[in-house]
């Protein structure tokens, strides 16, 4: 359980998505100007994550790492199909997105209204590739993929709503010409992220 | 000469100049930062992933543009994705055979060429409307504007963070009987977003159109 909690902690603050790996950056700028749209993409993206990571783990270890395929004959025992991991990542990836897209609109329209055009833009978001190849770099089994998963998205999430909070009250700073919009944003992000350093070391 | 002009007219020329400063992805257009802070902390990473890019850019382009008047547009996306997916799986193939080292350094930033909005940006916006020749063009200029940000954050943070270009001493560092005292906020994440904010200051300073009004 121990090591559960600690891989939780560590995804949301130590190894947070956006501010110490800088992924999914170009969502994160670009729809952190207001606090709603940020936690309702915030909420999609933990959606997408939590589903994409176990999936791709399953497949990672029952169809394309080396030797993986021995339960479907022991014939292909032998046979690595590891270099296929990106297409399949990527193609898992859009698939689930898009389930996601219509049981959303289906069983809850409200919330589909609310996250709008962001749902479909998720399948293309660096955050949801970059958790499952960092599930495959470091060898997750199953259990931990999913721990990951929600870990990774809240972290970028808490990120992401931070960020617009800070946004909402730059509108009354005065900021020089040239930095003002993304120069600005770039230079809140790196503070937060100094910020978010603060947390290396810590041990559940 | 008449031959030549019509390969490489204006039209081709300004695909292929305008994106490297006056249209620069990360700058101007805000695309392709997700992967791209991550990997300047030195100067050979960020040229490996320059190259990288820019050949992913320039052949999805190609591909792309070539296929992009049987492309039914309601799946575009995905089909765009598969073409992109798949350049990038024979990148890191090449460097896991050939730079095996590099190649485990930039660890999932390679596979991140995929969601890189560069790839699909260019893709989407140029390469469907335009033929394959000024499309690879394009392709190319953009991948040039990119890597151009990127060796420029590499080398302000590989020089002083560690007092190094490429891997050779430059500012002889104290630690190793120099005199140089190397500022490590320049090895960690948050010195790449300043640099970058830096950069786009700059630009915007020098090209004042470029502006954004509140």
């Amino acid at each position: 359980m121990e090591h559960y909690a600690n891989l939780m902690v560590k995804s949301i603050f130590l190894e947070n998505m956006a501010l110490a790996f800088f992924l999914g950056m170009c969502s994160f700028l670009a729809c952190s100007k207001k606090v709603d749209t940020a936690l309702g993409l915030g909420v999609a993206v933990v959606f997408v994550q939590v589903l994409t990571v176990p999936l791709n783990n399953v497949i990672l270890h029952y169809l394309l790492a080396e030797g993986a395929l021995a339960w479907v004959h022991p014939a292909l025992a032998k046979v690595d199909l590891g270099f296929l991991a990106f297409i399949l990542f990527i193609s898992t990836i859009a698939a689930a997105t898009q389930v996601v897209e219509m049981a959303v609109d289906r069983f809850a329209p409200k919330l589909y209204a609310t996250l709008g055009v962001f749902l479909p833009l998720i399948a293309v978001n660096c955050v949801i590739l970059a958790g499952s190849l960092f599930m495959q770099e470091r060898d997750y089994t199953f259990t931990e993929s999913v721990v990951y998963g929600v870990g990774s998205g809240l972290g970028w999430a808490i990120a992401i709503a931070a960020m617009a909070g800070v946004r909402e009250k730059m509108r009354y700073s005065d900021v020089p010409a040239g930095l003002k919009g993304l120069g600005i944003t770039f230079v809140i992000a790196g503070l937060m992220s100094v910020a978010f350093m603060m947390f290396s070391g810590i041990q559940v | 000469m008449s031959a030549t002009t019509a390969v490489f007219g204006k039209h081709e020329r300004t695909a292929l100049v305008a994106p490297i400063i006056a249209n620069n992805p990360i700058g101007v257009q805000v695309l392709g930062i997700c992967s791209a802070l991550a990997v300047t902390t030195r100067l050979d990473k960020a040229l490996v992933m320059g190259i990288g890019v820019t050949i992913v850019t320039a052949c999805a382009n190609i591909a792309v543009s070539t296929v992009r008047n049987w492309i039914p547009n309601s799946i575009r996306i995905i089909v765009q994705l598969a073409i992109i997916a798949s350049l990038v799986i024979m990148v890191d193939q090449v460097l896991k055979a050939y730079l095996f080292e590099l190649s485990l350094e930039l660890s999932v930033f390679v596979g991140l060429i995929i969601t890189n909005c560069i790839v699909m940006g260019r893709a989407e916006g140029y390469a469907m409307q335009y033929p394959p020749w000024s499309s690879f063009l394009d392709g190319v200029g953009n991948g040039l504007g990119y890597s151009l940000v990127l060796l420029l954050v590499a080398l302000a943070r590989e020089l002083i963070g560690a007092g190094k270009i490429f891997g050779y001493v430059v500012l002889p560092v104290a630690s190793d009987g120099g005199w140089y005292v190397p500022n490590g906020l320049m090895l960690l994440a948050p010195s790449g977003l300043f640099i970058i904010a830096l950069l786009v200051w700059l630009l915007r300073t020098w090209k004042p159109e470029l502006q954004e009004k509140d």
